[in-house]
């Protein structure tokens, strides 16, 4: 029983971890533009730049 | 001569000295077309970034300020191949999308809550029968319940708002048995915590929220897309305007800001951007989005002039008149005003469902209640038995039932080109016996067509219709979408009011009037009815005549005839004239019509129908027709409508054809059906739940159980919807794709679907 005490608050974190992951993501513009990113991901220009076009603004 | 193209009014500033616009883009299809047209725009000196969204076509452009200007990037994307149309968010949309996203965060809140809550559950269930001893259970107990409490505190938001909004109107919907429910499951389960009990409903109380949330999710979804894609469109459609300043420079404005005053300058073939009064120049002003009429009209100095027509033959200059200074648009919106007055409120079926479930299953409760108090158990026992009963019947699948066909239904719809401003639309739609039609534009297409193109010599035809590419003038532009090669010839003259003449293959080409081309007109009647307008085109010794009039859509005989065989009153109520409404009329089979109807008769006529009992749809796209769209049960426009009148439909449908209002009613009708379906199977489901859980059978295993498969049922019954296309083949009526086929082979096919329904 003892394994438990240990046990349930790593279940729980996890699952709270992958909320906030979500949660963050959400916020972070990730689910914008679903079909752009499917085609965006073959394009094989994907210089260091491209990192800079960070979404600011819908 | 170029024009300066002001966009300043798009611009939003971003701080640190940059600003933002977004852009509705066109021709985008592809993963290629993203890095171009970025990369593209990346080379725009002053553009610090460049990202388009390729779900909703938008892209939007951050940059330095005074060293870029906002019609560089328009000129830019037209030499990569993309027309670019700078767009304005609607308030709406931005709404939908907040409502969407707070939904999506109220979903990963219960999911999360459900999942983790269900681990805990399982364990508790499989100890009950095995070995678990009580102090675990309290454990895995108290731990459910600070999942359970926070996550439904937040995820429940939605529910709860919908409930309190209601309850203060004195109302009921189907939030207030949720919310009331949901509640009790949880105050309940504490309780039962608190005792050291058995039993403990964290777990359905939160996955009630998220099946309920995930229905209403999917619904924000799709609206949100819908009114992404009307938000495109009309950017696209949004017109420009050439504002004349006070030291007589032509600045090309967005017609969106232009104010009382200003005066502006209409080419032929402008539309007119603002209502206003002719301060200068002569012309004809094709009105047919305005009044119905097809015949133009001359104007001349202090002639009024409304929003939505096309300037034809002269240039003119407009004063735009204050919003109030105008009799007809003041007209129109009294009307509408009333219209919308006298339209009785329209209970849909989910509030009926509702007001009938409610008292029933809060009477069943409290009868649970009062018979195992009757029969001598304890008060707690009698509560926790009470509260099961709410649980159980906790309108799970009740509230899944209608959302999830409507869902469906306007997907379906949304696929074939068919744009719903509200799902309860489907439920009027599907109730519909008569349908009205307005003539011009709707039954017609919005543009003049060339009636004689089969009579004309290919090669000639195509030579004329590259000359008629360098004129704006309305009747030109038809002529001109029968070139084939989309170039025009250089060095074209026009003469004003007459024609356009080039040197083509050394032989000077005209096009214009038969006077200015030297073309006589046919000595006896003519066969294209009485409306036709000529127009001539002479190449050396080579002559042609061309017929130009408003034609009627492509399949407008196979959608009325199919609408009839489903059953449907179909009648005509045009603003123009009966001599321009009966060759129409005749065309199609139609009896039932009436010409030159005002705006106020419009609405007259729908109301004298609905006193008969009839219940129309109307189906209409000119600025006469608005009141008339709002009087209507329910209402369907084609995409060129007048700006008002779109927005006061409840449908609007892409394309030259006339398919969609046939499909539509037919989705809508077997929507209903699939809806009234799966009211039933949440009935069922009642009728065996409610006895099991009254005897105190209920375990919450079991009403997870009962739960998940009855929402699962009346979801995937909803999806049934899709099949109906299977059944014909994979042939959606309304697709694009389709327009060449003949159209009345899979629209006959129709009627046979919705037979095999019933």
């Amino acid at each position: 029983m003892n394994v438990l005490v240990y046990l349930l608050p790593i279940a729980l974190s996890l699952g709270l971890l992958g909320l906030v992951a979500f949660l963050w993501s959400l916020k972070d513009g990730q689910y914008e533009d679903l079909d752009g990113a499917a085609l965006r991901v073959l394009g094989d220009d994907d210089l260091p730049k491209e990192k800079e076009w960070k979404e600011k603004d819908r | 001569m170029p024009q300066k193209l002001d966009l300043s009014s798009f611009a939003r500033p971003a701080g640190n000295g940059q600003s933002t616009m977004t852009l509705a883009v066109e021709g985008v299809h592809c993963g290629g077309c993203i890095a171009r047209v970025e990369a593209g725009m990346r080379k725009i000196p002053g553009v610090v970034e460049a990202r388009l969204n390729f779900s909703n076509r938008r892209l939007t452009i951050a940059w330095r300020n005074h060293e870029a200007e906002p019609a560089d990037f328009l000129v830019a994307l037209e030499s990569l191949g993309y027309q670019g149309h700078p767009f304005q968010a609607r308030a709406a949309e931005q709404e939908e999308v907040r409502y969407e996203k707070w939904l999506l965060r109220c979903l990963a809140v219960a999911g999360f809550a459900a999942m983790n809550i269900m681990l805990l559950s399982v364990s508790v269930w499989s100890g009950n029968v095995s070995d678990i001893t009580p102090e675990t259970r309290d454990l895995f107990h108290w731990a459910s319940a600070l999942i359970a409490l926070p996550a439904a505190a937040y995820a429940g938001l939605p529910f709860f708002l919908s409930a309190i909004a209601a309850l203060k109107a004195r109302s009921v919907n189907m939030d207030v048995p949720i919310s009331l429910g949901v509640m009790l499951a949880l105050g309940m389960s504490v309780v039962e915590t608190l005792n050291s009990a058995t039993h403990a409903y964290f777990d359905s109380a939160v996955m009630l929220l998220f099946f309920l949330l995930l229905g209403r999710y999917l619904d924000a979804s799709l609206r949100r897309r819908t009114r992404a894609v009307a938000g495109n469109l009309a950017a696209l459609k949004a017109e420009t305007a050439q504002r004349v300043a006070a030291d007589g420079q032509i600045v090309v404005v967005p017609a969106s800001v232009l104010a009382a005053g200003d005066r502006v300058l209409l080419r032929p073939g402008d539309r007119v951007p603002a209502d206003g009064i002719i301060v200068a120049g002569q012309s004809e002003i094709d009105d047919s989005l305005v009044t119905g009429e097809s015949v133009p009209r001359p104007v001349r100095e202090s002639a009024t002039v409304y929003a939505g027509s096309v300037n034809i033959s002269g240039t003119l200059t407009l004063q735009v008149t204050a919003a109030g200074e105008n009799t007809l648009i003041d007209e129109i919106e009294r009307l509408m005003d009333s219209a919308a007055k006298a339209k009785s409120r329209i209970v849909h079926l989910a509030d009926r469902a509702a007001r009938l479930y409610a008292p029933l299953v809060h009477t069943a409760a409290a009868v649970t209640l009062v018979g195992w108090l009757a029969f001598g158990a304890s008060a707690h026992t009698a509560i926790v038995v009470a509260i099961t009963v709410l649980i159980i019947t906790c309108p799970c699948a009740l509230a899944l039932a209608i959302p999830a066909v409507q869902v469906v239904a306007a997907g379906r719809l949304f696929r074939n080109g068919i744009f719903l401003h509200g799902g309860d639309a489907i439920e009027r739609l599907a109730e519909v016996d008569t349908v009205v039609f307005d003539k011009t534009g709707t039954l017609t297409l919005p543009e003049p067509q060339v009636v004689n193109a089969a009579d004309i010599p290919p090669g000639l035809l195509e030579r004329a219709a590259r000359l008629a590419l360098a004129s704006r003038h309305p009747l030109a532009a038809a002529i001109a979408r029968h070139a084939h090669e989309r170039s025009a010839f250089a060095d074209v003259r026009e003469e004003p009011g007459q024609g356009i003449c080039a040197i083509v293959d050394g032989v000077e080409a005209r096009l214009g009037s038969p006077a200015y081309c030297d073309v006589a007109l046919p000595q006896r009647p003519d066969p294209y009815a009485t409306d036709a307008s000529w127009i001539a085109f002479r190449h050396g010794k080579k002559a042609a005549l061309f017929a130009v009039r408003q034609s009627l859509r492509p399949d407008a005989r196979a959608a009325v005839d199919t609408l009839r065989s489903m059953g449907l009153r179909v009648r005509i109520l045009s603003g123009d004239r009966a001599d321009a409404v009966a060759p129409v009329a005749a065309a199609l089979g139609i009896a039932d019509w009436s010409a030159a109807v005002t705006p106020a008769d419009k609405v007259a006529a729908l109301d004298a129908l609905k006193a008969e009992g009839c219940r129309v749809l109307m189906v209409g796209d000119g600025l006469n027709d608005a009141p008339s769209l709002v009087a209507a049960h329910v209402s369907m426009s084609p995409i060129t409508a007048a700006d008002l009148s779109q927005a006061q439909a409840d449908a609007v449908f892409l394309g030259e054809r006339l398919a969609p209002v046939p499909e539509a009613v037919v989705t809508a009708r077997r929507a209903r059906a699939l809806m009234r379906q799966n009211l039933w199977l949440a009935g069922l489901y009642n009728l065996f739940a409610v006895p099991v859980a009254m005897a105190g059978l209920v375990t919450p295993l079991i009403a997870a159980l009962a739960m998940s498969g009855s929402s699962l049922i009346v979801t995937l019954n909803a999806l049934r919807l899709n099949a109906l296309r299977l059944h014909r083949g994979g042939a959606p009526i309304a697709a694009p794709a389709q327009a060449e086929n003949g159209p009345a082979a899979p629209v006959r096919a129709l009627p046979v679907a919705e037979g095999s329904r019933a």
